[in-house]
């Protein structure tokens, strides 16, 4: 059935379609309306779950983590600075292997304050062994959401579900709100290969040394680096096992798209310009322009961040004269990380493109449709004079 | 781009419920065919009784670009006074439509190029039961007399969709009162 709600609505409609059993979290604008939406359900029985307020963000997913390693499917969602006193505890989460699930309703990082959108609160927590997932509109929030349970449980490595503050969170608009049958066909219910129980005490991801050594039953257990690196293979199958997720998903539901990127007007264009989040769709409308002014252009949205899908946009990018990455986020004193990440995927690509960075909509800065026009125009038609550094739009100096 | 957009900004107070009237134009927009329906409130720090807009956009196709209108074809206002303080009419185009909760005629109103058309949603949401000063679904009766998008039918089984268990009757009544009651002035 379709309704027309906020991005929020989507999110926590997708928690509860996904049987969630417990949801830890702190309010944090603009994410508040989700966990509030999420206390409803439960406090009216419509849900069954726990849910359980704490006086912070690091406690929410202290609270989650202890959950999850009892087998209950977990559920927290934060934004910016939120994220950020969670980092210990993100760290934590993806070492232990537990598939939690967050929505990540991106906001700008103070200091100082903002509470508008941009990117730089997700990114910066890239290399926390973190499935990132981004969300181009409600129906892209409510479907990554319970595809997000699957594959979390599946490679047993937690989830990021990113969706664009206030843009997506408070903005309303139709989206498909599946059957409580279809989904519970969709997703079964998470069986954990291992859970503490009251019965079996154990202590779990003590201390390791930094050598392998015999475990308590006499085998040769795993050391840190071992760990380490089985999460890195873990994270590098997850890239072919979002695709299996999305087929499931599209078996059941009847919808989806490519798992990796999804693209506009790509199939003959010389020039792609590329993105994460719901900048992809505004940027749908600025490729339109451009196509009526007989400029070879279109766009992809970039679904899946982490783990980076690189042969996907060697496939995607590979031969292009252009490629032009537009970003709400920026690793200070070098460049957009999307950028710098691209750029390392096309290096050994056969036909490496010309490659040109945007930084724009930082601390919800609004992102005007001739501003965006105009950048790409004019990398498009003078692709080789633009330097390497990121290029600035809508800065007001 | 390449395709018609219906954009429509609402005046209110916060606490006023513009975005609850925008939300059951926006249902009732999609019900009539409208399978693009995009509402956004302005993004910020809302407080109660401060001028608030919320942007609604609707077409026939689904719309990609989310933001903030600049341009719009009319602007709902749900309280006159808020002409005092904020200009309602800023990108409105010509001929463009401002529809006004007042207890004047169209012509009371200095607009160039505008069209004007009012109600006395107070006074008729009263009448309707309505609590004193509930006129977030009075008004919608206005807009659909003013700009005859949307059939007050759906708009009616809109409004109490909405207004489940809250005076679903009253707040439609109010609507459909209005919707009678609305007088569209000359260009």
């Amino acid at each position: 059935m379709h309704i027309i709600e906020s991005g929020n609505v989507a999110a926590a409609s997708g928690v509860k379609l996904a049987r969630v059993q417990v949801i830890a979290a702190y309010p944090i604008t603009p994410q508040t309306p989700l966990t509030e939406r999420l206390s409803e359900f439960v406090d009216s029985g419509e849900m069954d779950a726990e849910y359980i307020p704490v006086e912070s963000e690091h406690s929410a997913l202290a609270v989650c983590i202890a959950a999850a390693s009892t087998g209950a499917r977990a559920f927290t969602a934060t934004s910016a600075n939120g994220l950020l006193y969670m980092n210990e505890q993100l760290h934590w989460a993806a070492g232990a292997r537990l598939p939690i699930v967050m929505c990540v309703v991106n906001r700008g990082i103070g200091a100082p304050w903002t509470v508008w959108n941009d990117h730089q609160d997700a990114i910066s927590q890239r290399d926390t062994g973190w499935i990132q997932l981004y969300c181009a509109d409600h129906q892209q929030i409510i479907d990554t959401v319970l595809k997000a349970f699957y594959l979390a449980e599946t490679v047993s490595v937690p989830v990021m579900v990113c969706y664009d503050g206030y843009i997506l969170s408070h903005t309303y608009m139709p989206f498909d709100v599946p059957d409580q049958a279809a989904v519970d066909k969709f997703l079964p219910p998470f069986t954990p290969a291992y859970a503490l129980t009251p019965g079996q005490p154990a202590n779990l991801n003590t201390v390791t040394l930094p050598d392998i050594r015999p475990d308590v039953r006499g085998n040769m257990a795993p050391g840190y680096m071992e760990i380490r690196q089985n999460l890195h293979a873990d994270m590098r199958d997850a890239i072919d096992v979002l695709a299996d997720v999305n087929k499931k998903f599209e078996t059941v539901f009847g919808r989806n798209g490519d798992p990796y990127i999804e693209s506009y007007q790509c199939e003959d264009a010389e020039f792609v310009a590329i993105c994460l989040g719901s900048l992809s769709y505004h940027l749908r409308d600025v490729v339109d322009i451009l196509r009526s002014q007989n400029i070879s252009v279109g766009v992809m949205g970039l679904r899946l961040y982490r783990p980076f899908p690189d042969q996907a946009i060697i496939d995607a990018l590979s031969g292009r004269k252009g490629v032009i990455v537009f970003e709400k986020a920026l690793s200070y004193g070098n460049q957009g990380a999307l950028y710098g990440d691209i750029k390392a995927a096309l290096y050994p690509a056969a036909a490496r493109p010309v490659i040109h960075n945007y930084i724009l909509g930082l601390g919800g800065r609004e992102i005007k449709t001739d501003q965006l026009v105009e950048a790409l125009k004019n990398s498009c038609t003078q692709a080789d004079a633009i330097g390497d550094a990121p290029q600035w739009i809508g800065l007001k100096l | 781009m390449n395709q018609d957009i219906i954009k429509i900004r609402w005046h209110g107070r916060g606490g006023q419920g513009a975005i609850t009237a925008a939300k059951i134009v926006a249902n009732a927009a999609f019900v009539s065919g409208f399978s693009g329906v995009v509402m956004a409130p302005t993004f910020g720090t809302e407080r109660r009784g401060a001028p608030v807009l919320t942007s609604l956009q609707i077409s026939r196709q689904k719309i990609y670009d989310l933001s903030p209108i600049t341009q719009p074809d009319m602007v709902v206002v749900l309280d006159h006074l808020i002409i005092e303080e904020v200009d309602v009419t800023a990108g409105l185009k010509s001929g463009g439509l401002v529809i006004i909760n007042s207890t004047e005629k169209p012509e009371f109103f200095d607009f160039k190029n505008m069209t004007v058309a009012t109600a006395d949603v107070t006074h008729i949401a009263a009448n309707a039961g309505l609590p004193r000063g509930i006129v977030n679904t009075g008004i919608i009766g206005a807009f659909a007399k003013a700009s005859g998008l949307i059939g007050m039918d759906i708009l009616t089984r809109a409004i109490e969709d909405e207004f489940t268990g809250k005076h679903p009757e009253k707040n439609s009544l109010a609507a459909r009162a209005t919707y009678e009651k609305t007088l569209v002035g000359g260009k």
